[in-house]
């Protein structure tokens, strides 16, 4: 009796998600890993939603080379088999050189560069059409929830995996978008004792998704994957950001 | 085929007046302050009158020569038309300035019963005309003309015995420089047999390029192509309307008709387009003009279409448009093989059509793909590239750390450092200060000097203690002036 309940509750779940927009977890697994497994309890059925809109948030020029730093992470795991991904952006800062330690191969980026908000979301829309393009990344600062839905509708058709950075946003408001990031820079680590900088130590923080359970962790790169890192070194209490 | 007009000068004189047939002939102009003859005919030759002689010499030798002026445009008019009428003989003629013609002969002997009887047949027809010829069949065009004109009259070279022919030849035969001629000489080649195997490398560096180019294009190792004297047809296509348009919808149409046609030879003839332009003549006489441009050749007509559309509002059809007409400017031969060695997931074809989207409506300089380059000086260390298919030829560097974020143009910062090459203690940017926990460095890259001048600079890679990383360089040492200090990124 309860496993037959549980597997009817499982079919149900899978149908919520089907309908809000995201392919069944199942399917998913199989094809994409992206290294978050061992955060993966966050999402919804354990399993990093692709083919999604997925928001972050940087304050500062800091954070946002953190944001910029985990995508490419992620990037790194989706742009398997030769695919190009779209960069695109008001004000790109990103060096393409440095991507190749975050294990994404500069040459497979092709980077878009306008002048205004407006049109970095018709060209990420146009790209997010195109189920060729693993994966869009798109940098600005402000957004509107209609446009944002927009982008989900795109992406529900062809399952391409969005990145909608904005960088110092105006002010937060609600998106159409299955998650919201955050990525602070923190203290850099290292394995041994060692003098200098080490490897890149983020705090992530998972504000919102759907379906899943935001949370809060201290995560690293090293070596070509995400790490967990244990303790969470608050670096003092979180400041207050102010939104330019 | 190449065929030679040994003659073409007088002969065309001749033709005009038969009576001077039989008398001795040359052609003169000034030159340097004498008459020099450039063109003499049968009978001045076997007289010793070759050109280049001064006239007074000539005459002098024969007192009864004739003379007339030499009027080389003329006779550049007398070869076109002589080319114009060879197109009897094949589709493909081309004019080899000053005196002879070339003719691409694939597949046309066997009209005439083959090689030669094709090959008298042409003698014959030029010579019934006036004109005397030494002509040459081979698989290249250099072999033909070095036969033409240095061999015996008629050959028809077997396909692949090149070498063995050109062995006998002079040097000259080579279409070279005269420069290069003379240099030969005088190290005693009279035959280009003798360098025929000498190793390229030698030959290059002794006579250069176009000697080994020359070369290359006798044996059929570089290509060579003619230059047909009627050109190939334009890629163009007209629809007159019956009644003057003036909606969207009948221009959509309009457009929608041209492109298939014209997306239907393009196919055919495997080429795609890279640009295009749709003109619309107005009733009133203005012409109204919207053009596209692709990243990669596409001879797909839905695909351009959307181009041109993204454009159509830009046209102002006023009282009407009763003309349209459609080009291709500029085409190019679609990489079949490679777009099939390449497809993955649905494809290159699409990425570049939605580039193409994006160009039509942002501008084409707004998308940037990058290839590395090697290069240290960060701001050169990567190359823009507009293809979508380039791979890179070198792996990207994977050695150094570089920050993720780099600034466009360095920004100016105060540091305070204990001792000189140390890491900073703190530095200030735009009025805030950022204390530094941990510091590595420094990497100093030096100025390339073969292409800038200015000083080294020394990066070190910092953290602030919110965690943050930046990456600051001092250009130019303590003690040698007063050095700066700059932020030049961010790390992830």
């Amino acid at each position: 009796m309860e496993g037959v309940k549980k597997e009817i509750i499982e079919s149900l779940r899978e149908q919520i998600l089907l309908m809000e927009g995201l392919k069944s977890g199942r399917i998913e697994m199989e094809r994409t890993d992206l290294g978050l497994q061992e955060i993966a309890h966050a999402f919804p059925r354990g399993v990093f939603p692709t083919g999604a809109v997925h928001e972050f948030i940087s304050p500062t020029a800091a954070c946002a080379a953190a944001a910029n730093g985990f995508i490419s992470g992620l990037l790194s795991g989706l742009v398997q088999k030769g695919m190009f991904c779209l960069w695109v952006s008001t004000k790109r800062s990103l060096y393409p050189l440095a991507l190749e330690g975050y294990g994404v191969p500069p040459h497979q980026i092709i980077f878009v560069d306008v002048k205004r908000d407006k049109e970095v979301l018709w060209v990420m829309e146009q790209g997010l059409k195109c189920d060729a393009l693993a994966a869009v990344v798109a940098e600005l600062s402000e957004v509107s929830f209609a446009e944002s839905q927009r982008l989900q509708l795109a992406v529900e058709k062809s399952r391409v995996t969005g990145f909608l950075h904005r960088r110092r946003p105006g002010r937060q408001r609600a998106l159409a978008c299955v998650a919201r990031w955050q990525i602070r820079p923190t203290a850099s680590y290292v394995t041994e004792e060692m003098p200098g900088v080490g490897h890149p130590r983020w705090e992530v923080t998972l504000e919102k998704i759907r379906n899943g359970k935001p949370g809060r962790w201290c995560m690293g790169w090293r070596q070509g994957k995400f790490t967990l890192l244990p303790d969470l070194q608050r670096v003092a209490a979180p400041k207050r950001e102010h939104y330019a | 085929m190449a065929i030679w007009l040994p003659l073409l000068a007088t002969d065309r004189i001749e033709k005009g007046r038969p009576e001077l047939r039989e008398l001795a002939l040359v052609l003169s102009t000034p030159q340097n302050g004498r008459t020099v003859v450039t063109a003499s005919n049968r009978r001045a030759r076997k007289e010793g009158i070759l050109p280049g002689k001064v006239l007074a010499d000539a005459k002098a030798m024969l007192p009864e020569l004739q003379n007339l002026p030499d009027h080389p445009a003329t006779t550049a008019r007398v070869l076109e038309s002589l080319a114009e009428w060879c197109l009897r003989f094949s589709p493909i003629a081309s004019v080899d300035a000053p005196d002879g013609i070339l003719l691409d002969i694939s597949g046309c002997a066997h009209l005439w019963g083959g090689e030669k009887p094709y090959l008298d047949h042409i003698v014959a027809r030029l010579a019934q005309g006036g004109y005397g010829t030494r002509i040459a069949i081979a698989d290249t065009i250099g072999t033909a003309w070095a036969q033409a004109h240095f061999g015996t009259q008629g050959t028809i070279v077997e396909s692949g015995q090149q070498a063995a022919i050109l062995e006998a030849l002079p040097p000259a035969a080579l279409r070279l420089e005269t420069s290069v001629l003379a240099r030969m000489e005088k190290l005693g080649f009279r035959e280009i047999g003798q360098f025929l195997h000498m190793p390229k490398s030698m030959l290059r560096r002794r006579f250069g390029d176009a000697l080994l180019l020359r070369l290359g294009q006798a044996l059929g190792t570089e290509p060579e192509t003619l230059e047909p004297i009627v050109p190939e047809l334009p890629y163009q296509e007209r629809l007159p309307c019956l009644e003057p348009i003036r909606t969207r919808p009948a221009i959509e149409i309009a457009l929608q008709t041209l492109l298939e046609s014209l997306c239907k030879r393009l196919a055919k003839e495997g080429r795609g387009m890279r640009s295009g332009v749709l003109k619309g003549y107005r009733v009133d006489g203005n012409i109204q003009q919207i053009q596209i441009g692709t990243s990669r050749a596409s001879h797909n007509p839905e695909h351009l279409f959307r181009l041109f559309a993204l454009q159509i509002a830009t046209i102002e059809p006023a009282l009407g448009i009763e003309l349209f007409l459609l080009e291709a400017p500029f085409v190019e031969e679609v990489p079949k093989a490679q777009e099939a060695l390449w497809e993955t997931k649905g494809g290159r074809r699409q990425v570049a059509e939605l580039l193409d989207t994006i160009a039509g409506k942002m501008g084409m300089d707004a998308i940037h793909r990058y290839m590395p380059r090697q290069h240290h000086w960060p701001e050169r260390s990567i190359r823009a590239t507009s293809s979508l298919d380039e791979v890179p030829d070198t792996d990207w560097p994977a050695d150094r750390l570089r920050p993720l974020h780099l600034l466009s143009r360095p920004e100016p910062i105060s540091v305070m450092v204990v001792l000189p090459d140390y890491p900073p203690l703190l530095f200030i940017h735009k009025g805030r200060t950022y204390k530094l926990a941990k510091a590595e460095g420094p990497e100093r890259i030096e100025q390339e000097w073969w292409i800038a001048d200015g000083r080294p600079r020394d990066y070190y890679r910092v953290e602030d203690e919110n965690g943050a990383r930046y990456w600051l360089f001092r250009s130019g040492h303590y003690g040698e002036g007063d050095p700066e200090w700059f932020l030049h990124g961010f790390f992830a």
